[in-house]
């Protein structure tokens, strides 16, 4: 393992910071304190560059305190306290620091150095008295016109300052509790009296570095005059004194900060991984506009196709409308891949987990990505993380052999596990692929028929038939169960997650060369390829993927069970037949079943002949739910949403599941 | 951000008294405007199998689907056929939005508090369960609907006569 490259120690530095600015602001001590030794650390990692550091070490307590931090953090946005104990995280750190320090003991290290670095200012905890610079400052301060809350950002003003003061008085007192005094602060600025041993410099460069701050003033003042303002704040009758303002602008050496700030814009962005510029959107506004531009587009239509413009007869009108037309596509093309996100977070995420099991299980496991920047709708995303991360798990505890046996089949001592991402028409495949032991033919039979699960004959069974038996839930090889898998749980949620958003999971392996999981979803949960049909006035959507075959029966292959019910027979086989307007009561429907059309579908394996008026065609439909008033009425078996048709009509989508499942029991 | 509550507190101040009135086989109903979004004519609607008969179907507005409901079949009154009188009230209630069909739209009046009066609980029919107050509008009375309880209650649901449901089917334009 090789160690933290300066722009990553510096990254982590500057994050660690700004979680200690932010949460110091919001009064979360626990997570201001996590992140503060955090950044004490790197900041000596920075500084002193040292060596041969216990690298996984450091990273364990990192990532331990970014737990700490997420987990507070949900606290908070669960409403509950973050009351979570930071203590002996603290403590290791500080151990750790010191273990630093001690190791790599640049003796006086130039810990800080008080001239230059800006950041320098949070580091120097301990206040050394031998020093008694202690001098006294007057700041006042006027915030931008436009920034709003001034006694918040006069708060975190003095919270910052805090650090670097013995001493600190200022005016209005009540800033934290009182939103009045942001008038106040508007019209009389915000008045600041305190004595410190920073040195001037610091302290003026602490005020220009402070955002919204528009013109500012800060001198050096005899000791006399702070305690008069003490006692002034006592009386509670504050009064601003008169003091030459320094319109920041012309200041000449905050123009040189400026500038270097901006350089060192420059130079994050080109180095930053994330150069794009972004913006978060509340994803109900997406929907909203997603709906508007299938209005649109379906307005557009019903516009240039109506009959009466079909007469006119201008070469400008027809062009116009063809642009029009073109414009509406890319329009909704758009509007789709906004709400595409990249898997790489995702992916990312498993980084962790590998490295955590690798640690505890004592192997070594190097993940690669491949096409990780492939884009699913973001509805989908949510549903991949939990079974991605089963399947990694399994290939380390199951598939990755520990280092012994690797070495002696001949194979690299680390493990590897390929997780890859690929583009297939309207799909998204993801491979898992591990160079483990690869999946046991006769484990799996073996404890197939313990189970009694097997359905045929095990010489009868395709090796994929048999890697297939592993997702079936409560199924596991393992004889002992782990901290990460031998319950059988793992699979099942694989599949379970997958079928919820219409995805399947394929297994293939080959022994001693590894196993590869792939699982297939759909790009997006918003469209669906259907195809609409009749039932006297009412429109049905059936998803193309479940029907089989539509035909029209000969009146010879029709009949009835001694149940009465009603069954077709093709090729020799019987399916049951559901009519649909007698299932959903429909009026003026056909009901001859020579007249009107058989359709079959398909799902889990289980067929049924749907019995309705006409098929109308095949469109991709923008699945809308039911309205909610409708779904809290009633669940209605066998419907899945709604969308609109080209003409503006409303079609019912229909769950095949729904059905397959009532009839065949 | 303080003068932005107040105007929403000033909006509802203003729309406290105020009712919508719609008539209903001769009788006037009113229902509180701050539920009212929009008033549309009937459109065509498509039929969902498995709802109570009074929940006719769902209608395309602009983009959303929703509900519409016959309030005369809700009060369990006798089937008209829609014609164009008729009016689809949308109301926003809570986290629903549903359409009301009502015979026709009279006007938006004013009543001031001391004019309603709690209704007299003695009176029996599934319309009055609805009827949360009674309001007097010069020499006239508004029934005032309880709008929540017109969408939760579930229990009433008179069956269509043969007539009615002949007529509801060709009813069903699309």
């Amino acid at each position: 393992m090789g160690g933290f490259s300066d722009e990553n120690v510096s990254e982590i530095f500057r994050f660690m910071h700004t979680i200690k600015g932010s949460s110091a602001m919001m009064l979360f001590n626990s997570i201001e304190r996590v992140a503060h030794t955090v950044e004490d650390i790197f900041y000596f990692i920075r500084e002193q560059k040292p060596t041969a550091l216990d690298y996984s070490a450091i990273s364990d307590l990192v990532l331990e305190c970014v737990d700490f931090i997420k987990l507070e953090v949900e606290k908070i946005t669960d409403k509950n306290e973050p009351d979570g104990d930071a203590e002996p995280l603290i403590q290791s750190l500080k151990g750790l620091l010191d273990g630093m320090k001690t190791e790599f003991s640049v003796d006086e290290i130039k810990e800080k150095p008080k001239e230059t670095a800006p950041e320098q200012y949070y580091i120097p905890q301990e206040k050394n008295p031998a020093i008694s610079l202690n001098a006294c400052y007057h700041a006042l301060v006027f915030f931008q016109d436009d920034c709003m809350m001034e006694n918040i950002r006069a708060y975190t003003l003095v919270l910052g300052l805090m650090d670097m003061v013995e001493e600190i008085y200022f005016s209005p007192a009540d800033i934290a509790d009182n939103p009045e005094t942001a008038i106040e602060i508007r019209e009389m600025g915000f008045e600041i009296y305190m004595k410190s041993d920073a040195g001037y410099e610091m302290i003026k460069a602490y005020f220009d570095k402070s955002i919204f701050a528009e013109r500012l003033s800060v001198r050096e003042v005899d000791e006399g005059t702070l305690k008069t303002f003490q006692n002034k704040l006592q009386a509670a009758s504050p009064s601003v004194p008169k003091i030459p303002e320094i319109d920041l602008s012309k200041d000449p050496i905050l123009n040189e900060q400026a500038k270097t700030n901006g350089e060192m814009e420059k130079n994050t962005s080109t180095n930053g991984s994330n150069g794009q510029t972004m913006i978060s959107v509340n994803v109900d506004k997406l929907d909203m506009l997603m709906n508007l531009v299938g209005e649109l587009v379906i307005s557009e239509s019903m516009v240039t196709q109506s009959p009466d413009v079909e007469k006119i007869e201008a070469e400008n009108f027809h062009k116009a409308s063809l642009e029009l037309h073109k414009i509406t596509e890319e329009l909704q093309d758009m509007v789709m891949t906004i709400r595409m996100v990249s898997l790489s977070n995702t992916f990312m995420k498993m980084n962790r987990i590998v490295r955590d099991m690798c640690k505890k299980l004592n192997k070594e496991v190097v993940l690669e990505f491949a096409g990780e920047h492939t884009e699913v709708d973001k509805n989908i995303i949510e549903h991949i993380s939990d079974p991605l991360m089963h399947v990694i798990r399994n290939a380390i505890d199951h598939g990755i052999e520990n280092e012994d046996e690797r070495l002696s089949k001949g194979k690299d001592k680390v493990g590897h596990i390929f997780l890859e991402a690929k583009n297939m028409g309207s799909d998204v495949l993801i491979v898992v692929k591990d160079d483990g032991r690869g999946l046991s033919r006769e484990k799996i039979i073996e404890k197939a028929k313990k189970n009694g699960i097997l359905e045929k004959a095990e010489e009868e069974m395709t090796d994929k038939e048999i890697y297939k038996l592993i997702l079936l839930p409560g199924f596991s090889t393992n004889d002992s169960i782990t901290e990460y898998s031998g319950r059988g749980v793992g699979m099942d949620v694989v599949v379970k997650n997958l079928e919820s958003i219409g995805g399947i999971a394929v297994v293939d392996s080959e022994p001693d060369r590894g196993t590869t999981i792939t699982m297939k979803i759909p790009l997006t949960l918003a469209i669906v390829e259907g195809m609409n049909i009749s039932v006297g006035q009412s429109r049905y959507t059936i998803p193309i993927t479940t029907i089989s075959e539509s035909f029209r029966p000969q009146e010879s292959d029709c009949f009835r069970d001694p149940d009465e019910n009603e069954m077709v027979m093709i090729r020799g086989k019987c399916y049951p037949v559901l009519r649909l307007h007698e299932h959903y009561k429909i009026k003026n429907a056909q009901t001859d079943l020579t007249k009107g059309i058989l359709i079959m579908v398909e799902e889990d394996e289980k067929q049924i002949c749907l019995f309705a008026d006409e098929l109308l065609g095949q469109q991709q439909v923008v699945v809308k739910s039911l309205p909610h008033y409708v779904t809290t009425m009633k669940r209605i078996n066998g419907l899945a949403g709604c969308t609109l048709l080209a003409d503006g009509s409303i079609s019912l989508i229909m769950d095949i599941g729904g059905f397959t499942g009532l009839r065949i029991q | 951000m303080n003068n932005e509550a107040l105007n929403i507190f000033d909006e509802e101040i203003d729309q406290k008294g105020q009712f919508l009135t719609f008539l209903l086989e001769n009788e006037a109903y009113g229902i509180w405007i701050g539920y009212v979004t929009e008033i549309i004519g009937i459109l065509p609607y498509m039929e969902v199998p498995e709802l109570p008969n009074y929940l006719r179907g769902i209608i395309n507005l602009r983009g959303r689907i929703i509900p519409i409901m016959d309030m005369r079949l809700r009060f369990g009154k006798h089937f008209v056929d829609y014609d164009e009188r008729t009016c689809i009230i949308v109301v926003d209630i809570e986290e629903d939005t549903v359409g009301f069909i009502v015979d026709s739209v009279s006007e938006v009046v004013t009543i001031d508090d001391d004019k309603i009066i709690e209704q007299p609980m003695m009176s029996t029919g599934i319309s009055n369960q609805f009827v949360k107050s009674i309001g007097k509008v010069a020499d006239e009375v508004k029934l005032l609907l309880d709008c929540e309880k017109v969408l939760r209650y579930k229990e009433m649901e008179k069956p269509l006569t043969e007539d009615e449901q002949r007529r509801i089917k060709n009813e069903m334009v699309l």
